[in-house]
Order: C-alpha cells, then sequence, then structure tokens
C-alpha cells in the first residue's frame, strides 16, 4: 500500500519561497514518484507545480506542512525537508 | 495584495511589439519609466538585471505566462507591467511553450516580503485558465483594467 507521510518544516532562508526556491523545490519533488502536497494553512497546492507554489507566498519564518504520498514518499520527505531547512542553498 | 493595484496603469501594453524575450523585456521597462515608475538612469541596470534572471533560470513558468522580475534599490514601489504578445514570445520556457502574457514585477530591495506577495497576488491569476483566456482575448488597456479590478473582486469573495 502507498506510504503517506508528512512534515511541518519553516522556510528560513530571508527572501522566502520565491522564484528560484520554489523551483529547486518542484525539482526535487519531481525526482519522486510520490505526489507531493503543500499547505500553508488553507491554501493547498500541488508540490510538482511550481505555479501553484508560488501561491503560498511563503515569506522566512512561514510554517509549511509538506505531504508526500506514495511508494518512495519517505524518502521524498527527507530530501524536501533537508531542502527546506538549508535555506534551498541561497545564504 | 489587488492586482489593480499595483499594475501601472501606462506600463499596460495590450499589443507588445517586440517578438522576442529580451525586447519584451526592454519594451516593458521603457514603458514603466515612461509611467515614471522606474527612472531613466536606472533603466539600463534594470534591464540587465532581469535578464541576469532569466538567464539563471527562464521565469516562464509554463502555460503561456512568463514573470520576469527584479528587486532594485531605486525602485520605490511594488509596480507591475503587463504585455500581452499577440504571436507568442520564446521564452525559454519550462514547458517549452510560446509565451503570450507576460508581467514585468519591479520591486524595492529591502522588501522580501511584499516581493512575494505581489508574486502570489500575479500567480493566484495567472494559474486560472479563465483569466488567461480573458487576458488574450481584451484589445486595449481599459479592457485590460476592467479585467483586473473583475478579478480582484472575485478573489474577495473566496
Amino acid at each position: 500500500m502507498a506510504e503517506r507521510v508528512s512534515a511541518i518544516v519553516t522556510i528560513v532562508n530571508q527572501l522566502g519561497l520565491h522564484g528560484r526556491p520554489a523551483m529547486s523545490f518542484v525539482d526535487t519533488a519531481s525526482a519522486y514518484h510520490a505526489s507531493v502536497t503543500v499547505c500553508k494553512g488553507e491554501t493547498r497546492v500541488d508540490g510538482k507545480s511550481v505555479m501553484e507554489m508560488m501561491l503560498l507566498a511563503a515569506t522566512k519564518g512561514t510554517e509549511l506542512e509538506v505531504c508526500a504520498e506514495g511508494d518512495d514518499a519517505q524518502a521524498c520527505l527527507d530530501e524536501l525537508v533537508k531542502l527546506v531547512g538549508r535555506g534551498f542553498d541561497e545564504e | 495584495m489587488k492586482l489593480s493595484e499595483i499594475v501601472v496603469e501606462r506600463a499596460v501594453v495590450p499589443e507588445l511589439q517586440a517578438t522576442d524575450r529580451d525586447g519584451v523585456i526592454e519594451e516593458l521597462v521603457g514603458s514603466l519609466v515612461e509611467a515614471g515608475a522606474a527612472s531613466e538612469t536606472d533603466r539600463p541596470v534594470l534591464i540587465e538585471r532581469l535578464l541576469a534572471r532569466e538567464q539563471k533560470s527562464s521565469t516562464g513558468f509554463g502555460r503561456g505566462v512568463a514573470v520576469p522580475h527584479a528587486k532594485h534599490a531605486s525602485v520605490s514601489g511594488i509596480s507591475v507591467a503587463i504585455g500581452v504578445s499577440r504571436g507568442g514570445v520564446d521564452f525559454a520556457s519550462l514547458d517549452k511553450q510560446p509565451v503570450y502574457s507576460v508581467f514585468l514585477l519591479l520591486s524595492p530591495e529591502d522588501q522580501p516580503d511584499a516581493h512575494l506577495t505581489a508574486m502570489e497576488a500575479i500567480f493566484r491569476h495567472l494559474s486560472k485558465d479563465t483569466f488567461r483566456r480573458a487576458l488574450r482575448q481584451t484589445t486595449n488597456v481599459d479592457e485590460i483594467k476592467t479585467l483586473l479590478v473583475e478579478v480582484d473582486a472575485q478573489n474577495l469573495g473566496g
């Protein structure tokens, strides 16, 4: 059965989740089979769509819930949590 | 943040003359300069920054839209120019499709949060098929302004 995992992450880089970090996130997520959704409050978007990720307007300090579902969900989630935690390697 | 409040009316170009990416960026920056939203002195550096950003990774995020953007200390407030291309422009988009709607955003250097909120306002509309289609059907500045006010009003409802 498909695995479903989730984690809360906090945006730590100064500029927040702007275009380039959103693209790194989508690139990372897209390397896995798992479906990825990201939630900020009631806003829920596809973690594999840059355009949808921009709708989060996630500034520095924003908490997001990342959910992955699929056979490689845990590995996918781990990489995404690391990416956000490193501030998308920006600073 | 409402889109109609950050779009500079005199920088709305219903029919872009330029047919390539660099030309579109120059044309829209020119319209912002003429509208007084950016200074003539800064024109070259703004164009340079916008193009450098495109070279890092395209802001053609797919579905026929591109959102070139730059921050600069001389920009006094969030300003958006809109350009509609009738023939489509190669923006090296993620989905490799031509771009018909360009939203060019200039932000002050020291307001990253406002910059993200402006991007959110732009994408909230651009991610909707109906908005993209309606925008491509407009023929003049007034129609575009009316469209922006309408979609802003719809968003207040939900």
